[in-house]
């Protein structure tokens, strides 16, 4: 087996022995690159150069017998939403490609303080707004399972390239569904924390109240140990939550006996593809066989989470996106009239379509005589979503998923008709408005080799219900095992 | 709840700072038609007693202390500005000096 091919946390155990250096798995994960890469295209930038000195530093630490953090060493991808200090940010919009972060995000500051390896930044739909990661101004990320095929979005080459084993492990962003939908097309571990769970600070925003940073990992473990990492109040973000982080590897449990799983009826009806609905339905029965109850529950709002979401969202963005105007930083446009016309060629150039779309819906719905009817009728179903989950919490531990109506679609399937697009969060969007941590686990795959993801859900807070589940189903189960094979796909 | 017209599309177009020549306010005018259309099922839900949810989280009146601490150097700050000028951010001219 090749180093890449490891999780972080196998990779550590070698580290620390000392039987493999970090600089040795920095140039396993680049050589891995070179192969698959071209293929994939999950990558924006590269930055090799600094990955080495990185992983020179760590190789330090582990051979002066320092006790070395868990991630000490190990490549990690990061979705190019997230500031990097001195390193291109371009949230694969036209508008910042010459954007270079005077600072980190509090995620980069933490993930350095344990001495990661930053291999390069990821490939995502344009400032995190689409499903496919095809709405990038540059390029397309294929699926490593079927490169005909998109990899979900809008975190999709932050999947891809842990699924293809360019990276070890990735952040990602997710807002409606984000990190958790890519998670279930790419076939790995994505998890979305309680929002409040890590700072949004250098995160660039897309929408306030939804947006939160969360790992993509090839095993539960690993996702554990990133969430050690990354989660915290910081003074930098007021929306972080103040609360005690728990040890998060304390969760990896193999044990349901006593919890009690809710299984939603809203969220198997029409629409859900049956071979989705089936591997579903047969990891539950597996939850159930291990000691878990399972029980039906129902969340009734659940078929109005995207009608709501694509008004609070868009509301959000069309604020924030404000920022995008040519004066301090990135894309200006050439020879403008006067400052308004500067202002409008600069984002009518910048902006890629759906960006626009997004930004129009949201200034629509928060124009005079409209806000009422639009975006507070939002808030105030947001309220209604908010308390189904409050009331089945109050029944059960973890509420049980799909993760995606149906398994990655083709390339281009779905460009034509942005609500279409917009249905593939239908299953995300509901705990999103409720700030709920969700993980998706590969549980399974379609008989085209497509695989499926089993979205876990808990009240705010309780990851670690949801770490023990998904811990559980893995240890017991070898879908996490199975990895795609890029070189032999037909036609590549 | 409200349709969309291409007049509608140019208004709300002008307060974001966007412009569209016909084409696009065609289309977009269409496309957020259907959106809204889609968007009109939340009126099948009766929420006069409905507080609304801004934040999920009971968050009030989060403070610092009030400590000087080190800023971006200004250079730092300049580095991505598209027309940097003496120190400062050049924009259009954006008073008449006639």
């Amino acid at each position: 087996m090749s180093l890449y091919q490891l999780t972080a946390h196998e990779l550590h155990d070698k580290l620390k022995a000392r039987e493999i250096s970090a600089v040795e798995l920095a140039e396993s994960v680049y050589g891995r690159i070179e192969e698959v890469e071209p293929h994939v295209k999950g990558y924006l930038t590269l930055t090799k150069e600094i990955a080495l000195e990185q992983a020179g530093a760590a190789d330090a630490g582990f051979q002066n017998g320092n006790e070395m953090p868990p991630l000490a060493g190990i490549p990690i991808a990061i979705k190019d939403v997230i500031c990097t200090k001195n390193v291109r940010t371009t949230c694969a919009s036209k508008i910042l490609s010459n954007f270079v972060p005077p600072y980190d995000a509090t995620v980069m500051t933490k993930l350095h303080q344990q001495g990661v390896v930053v291999i390069g930044k990821t490939n995502m739909d344009e400032f995190a707004m689409g499903s496919s990661t095809e709405n990038s101004a540059y390029q397309i990320t294929h699926n490593p399972w079927d490169l005909e095929t998109i990899p979900g979005g809008s975190s999709g080459g932050s999947a891809a390239v842990v699924s293809a084993d360019t990276a070890i492990c990735s952040l990602g962003s997710d807002t409606g569904g984000s990190i958790r939908q890519p998670a279930a097309l790419c076939g790995v571990v994505g998890m979305k924390p309680t929002y409040g769970r890590v700072s949004r600070y250098g995160l660039v925003a897309f929408a306030s109240s939804l947006d939160q940073i969360g790992p993509f990992t090839k095993d539960v473990t690993d996702c554990a140990l990133v969430l050690n990492a990354i989660c915290g109040n910081d003074e930098m973000d007021s929306t972080s939550v103040d609360v005690p982080v728990p040890d998060f590897t304390q969760s990896l449990i193999n044990d349901v006996r006593g919890l009690k799983i809710g299984v939603p009826k809203e969220y198997f009806t029409e629409g859900l593809d049956t071979e989705v609905a089936d591997c579903v339905q047969t990891a539950i029965a597996e939850l159930e066989k291990l000691g878990a109850s399972v029980e039906e529950i129902s969340l009734p709002h659940t078929d109005y989470a995207i009608a709501t979401y694509y008004i609070i969202a868009p509301a959000e963005a069309s604020a924030n996106l404000a920022r995008y105007d040519g004066v301090r930083y990135g894309y200006r446009t050439e020879e403008p009239a006067d400052l308004i016309n500067m202002y409008k060629k600069t984002r009518s150039e910048g902006f890629g379509q759906e960006v626009k779309r997004r930004i129009m819906l949201g200034t629509f719905a928060l124009s005079a005589g409209y806000q009422d009817a639009y975006y507070k009728k939002a808030q105030k179903v947001r309220t209604l979503i908010k308390s189904d989950f409050d009331n089945a919490f109050k029944k059960v531990d973890v509420i049980a998923t799909p993760t995606s109506p149906t398994p990655a679609f083709k390339i281009g399937e779905r460009t034509a008709d942005p609500l279409q697009m917009y249905l593939c969060d239908v299953m995300t969007t509901p705990a999103s408005h409720a700030g709920l941590p969700g993980i998706s686990i590969p549980c399974g795959f379609v008989e085209n080799g497509l695989p499926v993801g089993l979205q876990l859900l808990a009240a705010p807070f309780e990851e670690e219900k949801i770490l023990r589940v998904a811990y559980t189903f893995e240890q017991n189960t070898e879908h996490h095992l199975q990895k795609p094979e890029i070189s032999n796909v037909k036609g590549k | 709840m409200a349709t969309i017209t291409t007049e509608g599309v140019s208004h709300v177009a002008n307060l974001a700072r966007l412009e569209f020549n016909e084409e696009e306010t065609q289309d977009f005018t269409e496309q957020l038609s259907r959106i809204l259309d889609y968007i009109g099922k939340l009126n099948e839900l009766r929420t006069d007693d409905v507080p609304p949810t801004s934040h999920i989280h009971p968050l009030h009146n989060i403070t610092k202390a009030d400590a000087v601490k080190t800023s971006l150097p200004r250079d730092a700050v300049l580095a991505n500005a598209p027309e940097p000028e003496e120190g400062y951010f050049g924009v259009p001219r954006v008073i008449d000096i006639e």
